[in-house]
């Protein structure tokens, strides 16, 4: 990570995302809350960018921007109005407090980590992340999709209405 | 076919799990056959696992993300007994519930697989797609009521599940980002070579680790949604959730301390972090468990007391050299007599509730006289809960209790002899309502034949663990020794 544009790049990006965190958390009506999501989602896919992940910068922006994120907005805009209220709970000053304190924990532990910095930028491609899955991480991949039949299968049953069980029920 | 024979026992759950949907969908006039398919292929499963402790041929597969050894063995067995168990005692439940029968068990299957991939992941990686794999199936699970209670059950555990697996993988992140692998003999490594500069993140990241599996383990501060989730759930669900989920976090987080991060640099530290944990487990479980009227948030607290008192065994890693496995291989044994234990009382509490349509401890008034089979060894598990001779619990106990008092926690061990008492107060008296209340009424009863095979393994498994755990322990005792092998 050298030069001028680097940097600038990298500073614009963490504004833009801390905008977006701070808009998520403050927005009052939920709908802009997750426009705020999504400008945070390309955001943090910037960030990838810039560490030379293209292809994971690519798949944040696919998935979390294009499918997540939607899935979110059908999620809202299915809440009846009442529920889209994003205002102030009881629970408001608790929370902040937990999240001040984690927050200070964990900026305290990465000062104080002295962390190995990669000599160069590693250039990984889309065709090496094919091989690596299907080679060492196969397992783990097969796995994968074992739990997305599985999710499948439940959602299916956990949303059939009881005409639809009755009508299957032989 | 030499990988598909590595993961051989996982396998052959995956294919029942995928059968039992097949079976459904092609012959659904044969629906009945569907929880013996199920069976069949826990059998198959058990067959593979003592083909490969017939072997003795362990080995790591799959670049080093999966390992066969007897540790990862012993807990196949226990996984898929959890499973036959569960799987028995579901079937009447199921039949009335009238919706998704073949489902039901193809998610118990496939979250029985996760169980035994996570028993035997070595990678962080692998554990964390291992652990998805057993928790989606369970929060379906919990909801398959679908009447008010269950749903919230099955909502709540979803979310606050989802949570603690954001938590865990940020745990991981981080370790993955001091260690540079996500392996855990890698991990060892670089945690022993980095020293003392690190240690800080260390812990950071171990403390998130611990809170993620903590919500599975259901140990204090990570319990909010035991009892609730207990209560809501199916029975045979909340059994199945109460010692699988919870056996498997102990596995899995066993394997991770002591292999991955024994004895490096901080060990004292989550030394301490468990000791305390198990400490305000124990009290916590113990004294919520007191106040109850509901039998099955009664063994919700229970179960988080239990975690307690598994995770003392946690405690003793600190203990170096030779007994450096004693606290492994307390966890281990008090997990397969925590998994007797716990089911045989869960399936007794199924076939009264069956029969007496409620979960009211009052209501069990005079047990003794209305069925004395069930009675007598629902009361049987309570002993070996609180930790009474002949019984499997008095040796678990013993044990862990045992290990810690090597790693010198004498206070944690009177705390949790302390908690026995009070645990045995209300594990009792419930027994002693059961055997000296005046039945309500004096009709008899017997449980369905299912209910009753499964009860008397239980009870069988129970009294063999506490009368000859011999071979059991040494058992429990090898299994802990592969793990320290890495050293």
């Amino acid at each position: 990570m050298e030069g001028f544009g680097v940097s600038l790049a990298f500073w614009i990006l963490t504004g833009v995302t801390l905008v977006a965190a701070l808009g998520v958390l403050a927005s009052r009506n939920l709908l802009h809350a997750v426009l705020f999501l999504i400008l945070l989602f390309v955001g943090m896919a910037g960030y990838f960018v810039l560490l030379s992940a293209d292809f994971l910068a690519m798949a944040q922006v696919i998935i979390y921007v294009g499918a997540i994120a939607v899935l979110v907005l059908f999620a809202v805009l299915l809440t009846p109005r009442a529920g889209r209220n994003n205002g102030e709970t009881r629970m408001f000053l608790p929370a902040l407090l937990l999240c001040g304190t984690l927050l200070a924990i964990i900026l305290f532990v990465i000062t104080d980590t002295n962390w190995a910095v990669a000599d160069e930028s590693p250039s990984v491609t889309a065709a090496d992340l094919g091989e690596a899955l299907l080679s060492r991480w196969v397992l783990p991949f097969e796995l994968a999709s074992v739990l997305l039949t599985v999710a499948l299968v439940g959602s299916i049953m956990l949303v059939r209405s009881r005409e639809e069980e009755a009508e299957d029920a032989v | 076919m030499n990988g598909i024979d590595l993961v051989g026992p996982q396998f052959a759950v995956l294919i029942a799990a995928g059968l039992a949907l097949v079976v459904d969908a092609v012959l659904p006039r044969q629906r009945r056959l569907i929880p013996f398919v199920a069976l069949a292929g826990l059998a198959l499963s058990v067959a593979w696992s003592i083909s490969w402790v017939a072997r003795d041929d362990y080995q790591t597969a799959f670049g080093g993300t999966l390992v066969l050894d007897r540790y990862a063995v012993f807990f196949y067995f226990v996984f898929a007994g959890i499973a036959a168990a569960v799987v028995l005692a579901s079937i009447e439940w199921v039949e009335r519930a009238g919706r998704g029968q073949a489902e039901y068990y193809a998610l118990v299957l496939a979250s029985t697989a996760g169980f035994m991939f996570l028993a035997s992941s070595r990678d962080l990686i692998s554990i964390f797609i291992a652990l998805e794999l057993s928790s989606i199936p369970q929060y379906i699970l919990a909801g398959w009521g679908k009447d008010e209670r269950s749903s919230e059950a099955g909502l709540k555990y979803l979310l606050l599940g989802a949570i603690a697996s954001a938590v865990l993988l940020y745990g991981m992140a981080l370790l993955y980002g001091f260690t540079r692998t996500t392996e855990l003999g890698g991990i060892a490594d670089a945690v022993a070579a980095g020293g003392d500069a690190n240690r800080s993140l260390l812990i950071l990241a171990v403390a998130l680790v611990i809170a993620g599996f903590g919500f599975k383990m259901a140990v204090v501060p990570f319990q909010m949604w035991v009892p609730d989730v207990y209560q809501g759930a199916p029975t045979p669900v909340a059994a199945y959730l109460s010692v699988g989920s919870k056996g498997a976090a102990f596995a899995v987080v066993t394997r991770l301390f002591f292999e991955g991060l024994g004895p490096g640099v901080a060990s004292d530290d989550w030394s301490m972090i468990f000791a305390v944990v198990a400490a305000v487990s124990m009290t916590f479980g113990n004294v919520m468990a007191i106040a109850q009227t509901d039998i099955k948030r009664l063994l919700g607290y229970s179960s988080i007391a239990q975690a307690g008192n598994i995770m003392v065994g946690l405690a003793a890693i600190s203990v170096a050299g030779e007994e450096f496995v004693l606290g492994a291989s307390g966890v281990i044994f008090f997990v397969a007599a925590y998994a007797f234990t716990n089911l045989g009382a869960f399936i007794a509490v199924i076939a009264i509730s069956q029969r007496i349509g409620s979960d009211r401890i009052a209501d069990y008034a005079g047990m003794w006289k209305r069925s004395p089979a069930l009675a007598g060894v629902l009361a049987l598990c309570l002993v070996s809960l609180t930790g009474i001779p002949p019984t499997a619990g008095f040796w678990a106990k013993l044990y862990v209790f045992n290990s810690a008092i090597r790693a010198d926690m004498a206070w944690l061990v009177i705390i949790g002899v302390l908690n026995s008492l009070v645990s045995a107060y209300y594990y009792l008296g419930i027994a002693k309502t059961m055997f000296v209340a005046q039945p309500a009424e004096e009709a008899t009863f017997r449980p369905p034949l299912t209910l009753s095979i499964s009860l008397g393994v239980a009870a069988a498994g129970v009294l063999a663990l506490g009368l000859i755990p011999g071979p059991v322990l040494s058992a429990a005792h090898d299994a802990a020794e592969t793990l320290a092998l890495v050293y």
